[in-house]
């Protein structure tokens, strides 16, 4: 714990060198998309700069280096997770909701009929909502709601009777608009319990809390490269290896085949049958590179950093602001991440945010794309601010700053 | 601050503190239409009352931000009891203050090449032009009073 030194990650990270406005950078959206540190960048610059060539194809010197280097991340993503089977059960994709669409469309359509419910929660990304209602008008599977507590919190006081019919629980790590982290391996063991298997979101999570596949009892884990020091264009989908190799393909082309005739094609099997196309090669090139540095800074070091900052901010945002700036999403930091949610008074969040922007600070206002989350609480918008492993308690002293001259200026 | 204190001029937030030509009108025989924008979640409700080719009376209500709800405002003053003919004028000459010129963005002295003072207060919100991801809050409510002026016409 010792070791862990914000200011050491900072001077990794060349966009934290920037002047906005004539004021240093404050960037507070970590949950959009985090930084990139020198690390992650340089690999990728590498890889074009000396090694890129296609992957699984040629056996030229190069194309070989450019698949040990894609599939070598496969490697440090599957280490990262604790996937028990190894890198055979990574499938590269392009984002979380790509992952999404290929659980849905893959496993969901070969497993789901209308006799079926996948239960997701009210506190989902539109990632986690949308490919259900879209396979729900294709196979008529009912889609339901886990609702939301006035706490902020999964209500799992009806559980029981929502389970019913259910195959699969499909549900966030960590909320991305509340911060809530959700009781995973409780949830695993009721699903399991029921027969049912459980999907987690990892998008929010993943950088921020330990996802070990294997403790938590999962059976999916879905996350993107952009929002834990990767690059963008890269996200992950995790299954256990027989799953994975009981689902059908999803998009179809080149590299995913073992055999292509007049009549048909064959499969490829294991991950490289769901990667049709030339896959994202710098990009999980990238995203191993940002596994290695989590991995250096020791990912439980970012939680307890990450947290301690929040925690501060928030016991600082209820004192300050005269009840004008209020925290949506839990008040203190029991099971929760340093994602923080504000509503203030009488200033719409794109306001607050174009205010802090003359600030350099940097944060998302919006609906973060979880608008039955937003409707829940009477909402249209809020504005976020989240904390990466480079924040420090100074980025908290700007946006608090920057937040009472928004407040004076629209009050 | 001056770019802030560009965006956010005075009328501005008076228009947004004290919107003009709140409310509704009864529909029918008003026109009533609506307009969201999808990226924020900003809603307006537009009520046209037209008689005669002349805009008689405006009503809105909804929800947005300070450039949304003050653009509306705004609007609803400039266009109230116009002739539907000078109405359009009106809306033609605003959505050419909207559009951003690569010049506004790189050179922030050279104004659009727009006739601002026919536009009276409204020419307060030609600052929103340097904020490009705003024009979209800026243009919701007249884009959505032309959908209703389009159905008389």
């Amino acid at each position: 714990m010792t070791s862990f030194n914000a200011k050491r990650v900072r001077a990794d990270i060349p966009q934290l060198n920037r002047r906005i406005f004539d004021h240093p950078i404050t960037y507070l959206d970590t949950s959009s998309t985090s930084l990139q540190p020198n690390a992650v960048i340089d690999a990728m610059s590498r890889y074009y700069q000396l090694r890129h060539a296609n992957v699984h194809r040629a056996v030229y010197q190069t194309a070989s280096e450019a698949t040990a280097a894609y599939e070598g991340a496969r490697e440090h993503v599957a280490r990262f997770i604790n996937a028990p089977g190894g890198a055979g059960e990574i499938v590269f994709t392009k984002n979380a909701t790509e992952s999404f669409n290929l659980l849905a469309k893959s496993w969901g359509a070969a497993n789901l009929t209308s006799k079926d419910v996948v239960l997701v929660t009210q506190m989902e990304h539109h990632a986690n909502i949308v490919p259900w209602f879209q396979l729900r008008d294709q196979t008529g599977v009912e889609v339901r709601f886990i609702p939301v507590t006035d706490d902020y919190r999964l209500d799992l006081s009806n559980l029981d009777e929502l389970m019913k019919g259910v195959k699969l629980l499909s549900v966030t790590g960590m909320s991305n608009v509340l911060g809530t982290i959700n009781p995973i391996e409780e949830l695993a063991r009721i699903a399991h319990r029921r027969g049912a298997l459980i999907a987690v979101d990892g998008a929010q999570s993943v950088a921020h809390s330990p996802s070990d596949v294997a403790a938590l009892d999962i059976d999916f884990l879905i996350f993107t490269g952009h929002k834990m020091l990767g690059p963008t264009g890269i996200g992950v989908f995790w299954t256990r290896e027989e799953i994975l190799a009981s689902m059908p393909p999803f998009l179809g082309g080149g590299g995913m085949i073992a055999d292509v005739r007049l009549d048909g094609y064959v499969a490829a099997e294991g991950p490289t049958g769901f990667e049709a196309g030339t896959p994202p090669i710098a990009e999980a090139v990238g995203l191993g590179a940002a596994v290695l540095y989590l991995e250096g800074l020791g990912l439980s070091n970012v939680v307890h950093h990450e947290h301690a900052l929040a925690a501060d901010a928030l016991t600082r945002l209820n004192l300050e602001f005269d009840g004008r700036v209020r925290v949506i999403g839990p008040p203190d930091m029991t099971d929760r991440g340093g994602v923080i949610s504000l509503d203030v008074e009488g200033v719409h969040p794109h306001d607050v945010a174009q205010v802090l922007d003359q600030f350099g600070v940097c944060v998302r206002p919006g609906h973060h794309c979880a608008k039955p989350l937003m409707r829940r609480f009477g909402l249209a918008a809020t504005v976020r601010a989240s904390y990466g492993p480079y924040s420090l308690a100074k980025d908290t002293d700007v946006l608090l700053e920057a937040l009472s001259h928004a407040v004076k200026m629209f009050g | 601050m001056s770019n802030l204190d560009d965006l956010y001029r005075e009328i501005i937030l008076d228009h947004y503190r004290s919107p003009r030509n709140r409310g509704e009108l009864e529909s029918p025989p008003a026109i009533r239409v609506e307009g969201f924008n999808p990226l924020c979640g900003d809603e307006i409700v537009v009520y046209l009352e037209v008689e005669d080719n002349v805009l008689k009376n405006i009503k809105m209500t909804g929800t947005g931000c300070s450039i949304s709800q003050s653009s509306a405002s705004l609007m609803s003053a400039a266009v109230k009891g116009k002739p539907l003919e000078q109405v359009r004028e009106i809306v033609a000459t605003f959505k050419q203050l909207m559009t951003v010129h690569e010049s506004t963005l790189a050179h922030d002295d050279e104004p659009a090449k727009v006739d601002l003072r026919a536009l009276g207060e409204l020419a307060a919100l030609q600052g929103v032009v340097k904020f490009p991801v705003r024009i979209k809050c800026a243009t919701l409510s007249w884009n959505t009073m032309m959908q209703g002026l389009d159905e008389v016409a």
